[in-house]
């Protein structure tokens, strides 16, 4: 008798994704679907796309989705909840699109407390375009655009977004987590939980910031991007709840 | 009794995009328009609806694309500054094929311009003033009265044929006063099966997207889309006419221009000068059959009067096949031509038999 021990979560669609070898957002996708799934919500889950290497995230994932242009996927799920209070709305963005471009729409979607989430995947490069930097590039990290490695006086510090958005009453829950390891992948998982749980009772809007690997563009192997993570990412970005605000 | 009020242009706007339906209004203020904001900001949340005041016109126009995308009527407007910053989400909301309104209520520029009223933006408005090969179906109003009722058109033809319609007004019809008829009389809206909503029983999810990879879906896209806009070219043209039958000096104008030009008009005939107007209500689709076929007529010579420096007698020309001379005036900066001044130059072309 063979018995499946491991099935792909409803929440996502059975077919090969496109991303390079190592990438997180596949893993990322699995655990977004996996929460919803298990909420329950999946029937009336709506997903906001972004510009990068996720565009086309709804050919994996089992759910109505809009395609948002570069940045602007706060403001159109900011709509799309208003329109549909009952549903569960959720942002997938990298950190080109919603640090650089879409600065404003993430602020501003925090600051009315749109009662969305967002997931956002920061791998500190822009990654579809080919490897340039980001907001969230590391001081002296070599990219496309920063060949001689970021450098402070001109390109300014790494954002940390998460830290960022804290200062704003709307913004109810948010939390940075990894996803490089089991343990990581376990709290990270809670973490997403969680904020959709959230959203769910209308607490305001809340942001799982995933630290994610981008082998391809850092010019690592998956492992050492892995290890990368630990050593060098979290220094500049550490894990944990960056705020954790009851409404009810 | 038919229920008639004195109101504002830009409140006309508002209170007709409701009765339309049209229960999301997403905005930025900016002057001469604010006046729409404000009465949905004040009148939506009591009649079921909401208004969301954005960061950006760039946010304000992509939140009407989230919530077209849900498949309920929404609008943004702005003016001109501001409607420039609206073009990329307006070619997304094309390529989506998403309907909805939007309104620019025009102001000299370039730049910050100023806040008097313009007709600068017909270029940007009826050639796509965002990126790819798009359209937007545009209306023109020259009345209180057309702010309304080509509101309710806007909403009803964008529902119809899946376009973003454009309510092209300008600075002066917005501040404007006049008694307007509220009457409406709605058809039934079609059936929306791609409107995001969650699946809710469905199967298969519902995407709203405008990115397409590979080039020859692309290509069958455009080739979609411009077969739409030459339908619209067949059945949704609009425009009105005066003394144009036995006319030798035909003007041509919309919106605004249009009223002084009708003045203009009138003041001529007076005299005893056969003068008529060509007043396009859609821009796009450009009424270009009607127009060239005035040229057939006693036509000597035609009068593009507007508030640029000619954007529509570019189309004048082309519909014409110049097999007329067309003539300008025109006043920029926040300035009206007068109808003494169109006059004028109506007398000054006729003495010169059309030349």
């Amino acid at each position: 008798m063979e018995e499946k021990i491991f099935a792909i979560t409803e929440g996502l669609l059975d077919t090969p994704t496109h991303y390079c070898p190592g990438c997180h957002h596949g893993i990322v996708h699995r655990l977004v679907a996996e929460v919803i799934t298990e909420l329950g919500v999946l029937d009336k889950a709506i997903l906001v796309e972004p510009v990068g290497c996720s565009v086309n995230a709804h050919q994996y994932f089992n759910m109505d989705a809009v395609q948002a242009a570069h940045g602007r996927a706060p403001a159109i799920a900011s709509a799309v909840k208003r329109v549909h209070p009952d549903a569960v709305v959720f942002t997938y963005q990298g950190d080109g699109d919603l640090a650089a471009i879409g600065c404003a729409e993430i602020v501003h979607a925090a600051l009315r407390g749109e009662k969305f989430t967002t997931i956002f995947v920061n791998n500190i490069i822009y990654g579809m375009t080919g490897g340039q930097m980001a907001p969230t590039t590391l001081e002296g990290q070599t990219t496309a655009t920063s060949p001689f490695g970021r450098k402070v006086e001109e390109a300014g510090s790494p954002m940390r977004v998460s830290e960022m958005l804290a200062t704003l009453d709307g913004a109810k829950y948010l939390a940075r987590v990894a996803v490089n390891t089991p343990a990581h992948l376990t709290k990270a998982k809670a973490a997403i939980k969680e904020a959709f749980t959230r959203q769910l009772r209308g607490d305001g809007f809340t942001m799982v910031e995933v630290l994610a690997t981008c082998p391809t563009n850092w010019g690592m192997t998956p492992v050492k991007a892995n290890a990368f993570v630990d050593e060098t990412m979290t220094q500049v970005f550490p894990l944990g709840i960056i705020k954790d605000k009851e409404n009810c | 009794m038919s229920e008639r009020v004195l109101m504002k242009g830009n409140e006309a706007i508002g209170e007709a995009a409701i009765r339309a339906g049209c229960l999301y209004y997403f905005g930025y203020p900016i002057t001469p328009q604010s006046e729409i904001p404000e009465y949905m900001a004040k009148q939506l949340p009591q009649r079921g609806g909401v208004y969301l005041q954005a960061e950006s016109e760039v946010a304000a126009v992509n939140m009407v694309y989230g919530a077209a995308a849900c498949g309920v009527r929404s609008m943004t407007s702005s003016s001109s500054p501001g409607f420039s910053l609206k073009q990329e989400g307006i070619s997304y909301i094309a390529a989506a094929e998403l309907p909805c309104l939007l309104v620019n209520v025009q102001r000299g520029g370039p730049g910050l311009g100023t806040i008097q009223p313009g007709q600068a933006d017909y270029f940007q408005a009826t050639k796509g003033g965002g990126h790819g090969d798009y359209r937007l179906l545009v209306l023109a109003p020259n009345s209180v009265q057309e702010m309304f009722d080509l509101t309710i058109l806007g909403f009803e033809l964008a529902d119809k044929y899946r376009i973003p319609a454009l309510l092209l007004a300008d600075g002066a019809l917005g501040q404007m006063m006049e008694a307007v008829s509220l009457e409406v009389s709605l058809q039934a809206k079609p059936e929306k099966q791609w409107a995001v909503t969650g699946r809710r029983g469905r199967v298969e999810p519902n995407v709203v997207k405008t990115l397409c990879f590979d080039q020859d879906t692309l290509e069958e896209h455009n080739r979609s889309l411009q077969r739409k806009y030459k339908l619209l070219e067949q059945q949704e043209v609009r425009y009105e006419e005066l003394y144009t039958e036995d006319a030798e000096l035909i003007l041509v104008a919309y919106g605004i221009s249009a009223r002084l030009a009708r003045s203009a008009v009138m003041q001529a005939r007076a005299k005893g000068l056969r003068v008529g107007l060509f007043r396009p209500i859609t821009l796009f689709p450009f009424p270009e059959e009607a127009l060239f076929q005035l040229t057939a007529k006693n036509t000597q010579a035609f009068l593009v009067v507007e508030l640029s420096s000619g954007q529509m007698i570019e189309d004048v020309e082309r519909v014409t096949r110049r097999q007329k001379p067309v003539h300008f005036h025109g006043r920029t900066g926040g300035n009206i031509p007068t109808v003494d001044e169109i006059y004028d130059q109506i007398v000054q072309i006729m003495n010169k038999g059309g030349n």
